[in-house]
């Protein structure tokens, strides 16, 4: 069992809701993604999300846009962050961490490659954004082949018959887009969102994540009442944009826009154990 | 060359794509899950209209009485002349309403659009001739139209932004990553993710996801097939090569597509050299570029080597995009067609030459064209012919042509 795997079923056990922040590896800067990692974890990171910067991320709004462009001023390829997960993998072996970014920088690496090194640097999962089931014949074998966990999305718009078809390929947990748009908006339909998981649900027993729109502890609140697990991406980043200057700072205004998320998911579900 | 037209008369060019968007190994459908369902929705109003009488008819009726098909042959006899070899014979797409081949594609996705019950569609825009051609259509179709196009861009095209204003297009200009035509369709793509539901993306080019490249070499391929019969009646025999400038590749595609399977016609896709391939700023994925992902399709880049997408340069604004269509990716790979680049200075040569010796003003996109062709009709004999795709006029460059040999109009 890997550390996904583990880590939803022993919170699912103590009946709390997990939480899951996205950032930017490289974003301010390369060297502050492993500290802010290991703070992620400590303000009440279940799994930390870690964004491969691209040059043109087409389904991201302004927000993580500027945080790739940060990152990229220095450069930062997917080897570097294979290394930012190896390092922090040195302090922390428990927190998942899934990569989340899109096809052309692993293309270019080279299927094989690249899930030969994210296995080795202790990434678990990938969630490729830009690549539907329908092309994953070159990358999910890879990645299976080495037990990490290819996540796939479902959106407001993929019917039932699809739903069933993604979930029947999926591994560790199912990540839900809850709204149309690009990440960062902010229209959740708390809702609309209910149903869709529903569906989901009734296509597979794997928790379910959902992200897109959450960007505080009430949006969280309501959406940890419907899903196993709150994505949390532009609320963060946008406060490390903020603060790129100042690193205490950043550091200080991401953990408690964390912790103000854990509180209130915490109170909306409290843990029976 | 011989060998290699050989080696590719075999292939069954009318299979390609496969029912997934796949030419070869390029192609596809590379988006985020929210846009599956809405390409699935088009794939298939598409494959329903596509052999409807009725919906073939009203866009013929459309090309003929509103852009003004069939567009002309015009043996450039003079030109011809002076380069001493192969008789040069110009489509005229330059003579479509709106000046550019673009409005083929954009009045046949606005149609389609309609049929589908969508109120408004959104575009993204280089040069500006796609998202006039788009502008257009809209105010004809009563649809509402919002362009994207690079901040650098709409600096270098003010002319066309007025023109889709007036239009009653919405143009929003694009700050980020290059400001010009690639972060355009990002923001187009972003901008359909969130309103799926009432609006169509018209992709102004034979790339993006799968079925775009289809649907548009579809609608574009009228000018091969109308240039085709016209060689025929005019000279009594097919051309012996074909000359296409290749930004995304849509106006060579519908040039060569009609001719594949002809295989005495050698055909020749001419990318941006900029300031020369050598010195790295140019936008010639095909020529100096390796194979990637990036808008929807696996195709030819330019690219870091960790993948990020790198700025491409040309003096037109057209052709200023790091990829290409998936199409032309596989034609280069079983050599069908070949692939060549000019140098900007060379295409502004060019479009001075053409406008001198035949009053014919070529955008800068197709001066390329123009270019290649000066190079390859010398060497040719001069009962051969060569048919190059004027694919747009140049009056929109005029203030770029202007400023660069400092003159203020």
């Amino acid at each position: 069992m890997n550390r996904i795997d583990q880590r939803f079923r022993a919170r699912r056990e103590s009946g709390r809701k997990l939480l899951i922040p996205y950032i930017v590896a490289g974003d301010p800067s390369p060297g502050e993604t492993v500290a802010l990692m290991h703070e992620l974890a400590a303000a009440g990171a279940d799994v930390i999300e870690l964004g491969v910067p691209f040059s043109d991320p087409m389904a991201d709004g302004p927000v993580i846009q500027q945080a790739c462009e940060r990152a990229l001023v220095h450069d930062v390829t997917l080897r570097d962050v294979f290394g930012m997960v190896a390092e922090f993998r040195k302090g922390d072996d428990e927190t998942p961490v899934v990569l989340m970014g899109y096809l052309n920088p692993i293309e270019i690496l080279g299927y094989e490659t690249a899930a030969e090194l994210a296995a080795e640097a202790g990434v678990d999962g990938l969630l490729t954004v830009d690549l539907p089931p329908e092309e994953g014949e070159l990358l999910v074998p890879e990645l299976e082949k080495r037990g990490l966990d290819a996540i796939w999305l479902i959106a407001p718009t993929t019917r039932a018959e699809r739903i069933r078809q993604i979930c029947d390929l999926a591994h560790g947990f199912v990540y839900y887009v809850s709204l149309k748009g690009v990440t960062g908006a902010s229209t959740l339909d708390v809702d609309d969102v209910a149903a869709h998981v529903e569906a989901i649900r009734a296509a597979t027993e794997l928790p379910v994540g959902v992200g897109f729109g959450i960007s505080d502890g009430e949006s969280a609140a309501r959406v940890s009442e419907v899903a196993d697990a709150v994505v949390v991406g532009s609320a963060i980043v946008r406060r490390i944009g903020e603060n790129a200057g100042d690193a205490a700072a950043m550091r200080q205004a991401v953990t408690e826009l964390l912790r103000s998320m854990r509180r209130a998911i915490d109170a909306a579900a409290p843990a029976t154990a | 060359m011989s060998d290699n037209t050989a080696q590719s008369a075999e292939v069954d060019y009318a299979r390609f794509p496969d029912v997934r968007g796949h030419f070869g190994r390029y192609g596809g459908q590379f988006v985020p899950e929210l846009l599956m369902a809405p390409l699935r929705e088009l794939a298939d109003a598409y494959a329903e209209l596509k052999d409807d009488p009725g919906f073939q008819a009203e866009l013929d009726r459309d090309l003929r009485h509103y852009v003004g098909r069939p567009s002309p042959l015009y043996w450039a006899e003079r030109w011809s002349r002076r380069l001493g070899g192969a008789q040069v014979y110009l489509k005229r797409e330059d003579l479509n309403h709106t000046g550019a081949h673009k409005i083929n594609n954009t009045m046949g996705q606005a149609l389609l659009a309609r049929h589908m019950g969508k109120t408004r569609v959104v575009a993204e825009t280089g040069a500006g001739q796609h998202g006039v051609a788009s502008a257009t259509v809209a105010a004809r179709l009563g649809l509402k139209c919002t362009v994207y196009m690079g901040s650098e861009d709409v600096r270098r095209q003010s002319v066309n932004v007025y023109r889709m204003r007036l239009l009653g297009a919405e143009v929003v200009p694009v700050d980020s990553g290059s400001k010009t035509l690639k972060d355009a369709l990002n923001e187009a793509f972003r901008d359909w993710a969130a309103n799926v539901d009432d609006t169509f993306y018209i992709i102004g080019t034979v790339a993006g996801p799968h079925p775009y490249p289809r649907l548009v070499r579809d609608f574009q391929s009228v000018i091969g097939r109308e240039a085709r019969e016209q060689i025929l009646e005019q000279t009594g025999r097919l051309p012996d090569a074909l000359v296409a400038c290749v930004g995304g590749g849509s106006n060579a595609i519908g040039l060569f597509h009609p001719f594949l399977t002809d295989t005495g016609v050698a055909m020749y896709g001419v990318e941006a050299g900029g300031e020369g391939i050598e010195s790295g700023r140019h936008a010639a994925p095909l020529t100096a570029g390796r194979p990637g992902v990036l808008h929807g399709n696996r195709t030819y880049l330019m690219e870091s080597d960790s993948g990020q997408i790198i700025g491409t340069h040309s003096v037109s604004a057209g052709l200023d995009y790091p990829g290409v269509g998936p199409e032309h990716a596989w034609l280069k790979d079983i050599d069908r067609v070949h692939y060549t680049s000019v140098t900007d200075d060379e295409a502004l040569a060019a479009f001075h030459e053409l406008t001198r010796c035949e009053g014919i003003m070529p955008a800068l996109e197709t001066a390329h064209a123009v270019a290649y062709t000066a190079r390859l009709a010398p060497r040719m004999p001069a009962d051969q012919s060569i048919i190059i795709n004027l694919s747009g006029r140049g009056d929109k460059d005029i203030n770029t042509v202007a400023a660069l040999e400092g003159i203020e109009v």
